[in-house]
């Protein structure tokens, strides 16, 4: 129901800032997170950045790449 | 994303529903986004086939009514009026046409990104009364909440906003209250979770015993987020878990709530498919009436629909699957849409029109 | 396309390179000129001629904004005709020019796109050797529109026909996708982002020459214009009755491309391309071909992204997962979206 990207606050004016999305700068306004630094991490929905990403996104994305289940024996991939 | 782990997750949630009682496992994914994810990554295949994922009511464009778009195009085809949406309404049917043909025969309409694109161009151009299209959830709706501030703020005359916009939670508990509601968990919306917290599904899953996760938009991410849903359906648990804490928290984005509340209020609303539902829309305050197009136009939204015989809102209920509507794949198709869950790439039928069709 | 209430007109998207495009196509203008040749829906017309096979195509520019990083309507005018002569084999011969240009127009920008219009064409190696200007009223026109004819010859021996696509058969595109249109799109004030992607329109005179020249039983070329990758392959599946399958790990995408598409909510296949060209090649010749499109200026990113199996004519996406989806024709212009 809504299409968020992350990107990185590279400029701030007041209630709004630049932020960078994979190369591109989009323009956000940064009225519902207040506390954003420059530098961090935020996700732009409809021209506002709605969050900050936590620091430990990047712990969770290597999370992501661990093994889901140690308990149950591999057999061999599912699909060929 | 590891093709390996997506392998490992999907065999161990066919372990799971193996071990569960011999009937189809129904998860509701609420968010459309979801829908579209889902389809892209074409997870139905790789998963087993009784584990059924019904997309919910979480497509803003699924869910518009149409007397909503009806009056979208009657304003944008009044002289001096100028209706600003996102692109996503553009092509969604009112009772008789979309907003699209109507700009056709010069009705005006700018697709916009931003509700701040809209704000501009009422300030450019101060002769013409700019309506903008307020639709979405409570991941749109901050937005829409700072754009009506900022437009009382500088007193601009000439702008208004169409709220149309929509709450989830009020719609997943009248879905469960209604009874037939054939789901036996949820895969929560992950963005909307970031305004409103994964803490707000608490009352949900404690009243109609049904697990909920909070997931993201990675295929690994909600292959994760189906794993926790079917471990808590073989435990016998109905929690909340997150499988989404680099960017939902247990509260929500507090700021953001304090700015829907100074500016609208919950609202009975009408939805496509589903009727009226208490509460589970947001309208604009009365101390910024002179912002609400519903009452500077004198508009009425109501429930009012010209079904064609679609059953949207048996769809988006999980009461039946697209293919059992009987004009699935025959009159109704993606390039010639009879209801809204065909008109969006995030609507139930279009995704399974197109996932059938790929097999 | 009917309203309720019965009504017809022409929508915007009935330009934009999808289904409807293809539709109106279908239903108002091939009902009406019956030509066997017309019905092929190729990028230009080969008509036999003796001793000869020429090829002919015709196109009209309209892109917003006229100057664009990367580009111009005039850079795209010629770089669009010459290639679609190539894609149905020809050498590129010579080029009319038609302009459409209202009162008023500042005559700076009328001399910066003509002088794009030659720079491109002697990039391509071709003449514009006939033209036409007509100047219309401030409000019958908005700016300048550019038409063209282009004329080719076609080698004895040679037939490039979407047809001709068979199971087995490589897929391979010239280079990454979505350029063009990213481009034009970041350049429209009101979508509040900018990127620093260039359009890709550029004439394929060399990457065609060598790819043809290294795999000569290529079955057909085609360039995927408005709708994107998703079009081009779907007529290649329509009219080869064959199904393709796109790995689409394997289509070759920049990094910003990617970003602006997950903003804006497109799928980069629908995205329109200026200066790339999808190639069916048979599996003998894949690797050479590949090999020579590299080689060339314009084809360094050039990749193999599939192949032709026997099924229904659709176009089907396979991803890393082993998930499968259905590729559509797209339905028109790409809007923005927030869902
Ligand atoms: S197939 Fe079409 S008509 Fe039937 S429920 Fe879906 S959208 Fe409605």
């Amino acid at each position: 129901m809504c299409l968020a990207v992350p990107g990185k606050l590279i400029e701030r004016d007041g209630h709004s800032g630049t932020v960078d999305v994979r190369g591109n700068r989009v323009q956000a306004r940064l009225d519902v997170v207040p506390d954003v630094r420059l530098g961090d991490y935020v996700l732009v929905h409809a021209g506002f950045a709605i969050s900050v990403l936590s620091d430990d996104e990047a712990a969770e994305a290597l999370d992501l790449l661990d093994d889901p289940d140690e308990a149950m024996p591999h057999d061999g991939p599912l699909m060929p | 994303m590891t093709a390996r782990s997506c392998h490992d997750l999907c065999r161990r949630i066919a372990r799971r529903i193996e071990a569960l009682p011999d009937r189809p496992v129904r998860l509701m994914e609420v968010c459309g986004t979801h829908t579209v994810a889902i389809h892209r990554a074409g997870l139905r295949g790789l998963l087993p086939p009784r584990l059924r994922l019904v997309s919910g009511p979480g497509c803003p464009v699924c869910v518009t009514p149409q007397t909503y778009v009806d009056a979208l195009i009657e304003l944008a085809g009044r002289p001096g009026v100028r209706v600003a949406t996102y692109g996503d309404m553009i092509r969604v049917p009112g009772r008789s046409t979309t907003l699209e043909r109507a700009m056709a025969r010069g009705a005006r309409v700018s697709v916009v990104y931003s509700i701040m694109e809209a704000l501009s161009l009422a300030r450019q151009a101060p002769a013409e009364q700019v309506v903008f299209a307020g639709v979405g959830f409570e991941t749109t709706a901050p937005a829409t909440a700072v754009g009506l501030k900022l437009a009382a703020d500088e007193r601009l005359a000439n702008f208004t906003v169409l709220s149309a916009h929509k709450l989830i939670i009020p719609a997943m508990t009248a879905l469960l209250e209604s009874g037939d509601l054939a789901i036996d968990g949820f895969l929560c919306p992950g963005h909307v979770s970031v305004i409103i917290g994964a803490d707000a599904y608490k009352p949900l899953a404690a009243r109609f015993a049904r697990p909920c996760v909070v997931a993201g938009f990675e295929a690994e991410e909600i292959l994760r987020a189906i794993d926790l849903l079917v471990a808590q359906l073989a435990d016998g648990r109905a929690e909340v878990e997150n499988a989404y804490a680099r960017v939902v928290t247990a509260d929500g984005n507090r700021r953001a709530w304090a700015l829907i509340e100074e500016t609208f209020e919950p609202a009975d609303t009408p939805w496509r498919g589903l009727g009226t539902i208490p509460g589970s829309g947001l309208a604009i305050r009365a101390e910024l009436a002179h912002l609400d197009a519903a009452r500077r136009f004198g508009l009425e939204i109501t429930a009012r629909e010209d079904d064609h015989g679609c059953r949207c809102g048996e769809v988006i209920r999980g009461a039946i699957e697209p293919p059992e509507c009987p004009l699935f794949a025959r009159t109704c198709t993606p390039a010639n849409p009879v209801g809204p869950c065909m008109v969006s790439r995030e609507g139930n039928c279009q995704a399974c029109y197109k996932y059938s069709r790929a097999l | 396309m009917t309203d309720g209430n019965g009504n017809d007109t022409i929508l915007l998207a009935h330009g934009g390179g999808g289904e409807l495009s293809d539709r109106l196509v279908r239903e108002e203008i091939l009902s009406r000129f019956p030509s066997r040749e017309l019905a092929r829906l190729a990028d230009s017309a080969v008509i036999d001629f003796p001793g000869s096979r020429l090829a002919l195509t015709t196109d009209g520019y309209v892109v917003r904004p006229l100057f664009f990083r990367g580009g111009d309507i005039g850079r795209l005018c010629v770089a669009g005709t010459v290639n679609d002569l190539l894609m149905s084999g020809a050498t590129p011969l010579a080029l009319s020019l038609g302009v459409i240009v209202r009162d008023g127009f500042p005559m700076g920008d009328f001399r910066r796109i003509l002088d794009s219009v030659a720079a491109t064409a002697a990039e391509a190696g071709v003449q514009i050797v006939t033209g036409d200007t007509k100047t219309v009223g401030h409000n019958a026109a908005d700016g300048i529109f550019l038409t063209t004819a282009g004329v080719g010859v076609v080698p004895e021996g040679r037939r490039l026909d979407y047809a001709a696509a068979q199971p087995g058969d490589a897929v391979l595109v010239s280079g990454t996708l979505g350029d063009h249109g990213i481009a034009i799109m970041s350049e429209r004030q009101q979508l509040g982002f900018t990127s620093a992607i260039a359009s890709d329109a550029a004439p394929l005179v060399e990457p065609v020459a060598a790819l043809l020249a290294a795999a000569p039983a290529t079955r057909c070329l085609k360039d995927p214009t408005r709708g994107g990758l998703a079009a081009a392959l779907n007529e290649i599946a329509r009219a080869s009755g064959c199904s393709i399958i796109l790995e689409e790990s394997q289509v070759p995408v920049r990094e910003a491309v990617a970003g602006a598409c997950d903003l804006l909510g497109l799928d980069v296949l629908n995205v329109a391309n200026e200066g790339k060209c999808v190639a069916i090649v048979p599996p003998d010749q894949a690797e050479a071909a590949l090999a020579a499109l590299r080689s060339t200026r314009y084809g360094r990113e050039a990749a193999r992204v599939g192949r032709v199996e026997a099924g229904k004519p659709l176009v089907v996406g396979v991803n890393d997962l082993g998930g499968r989806r259905l590729i559509e024709m797209p339905y028109g212009e790409q809007l923005p979206r927030i869902c």
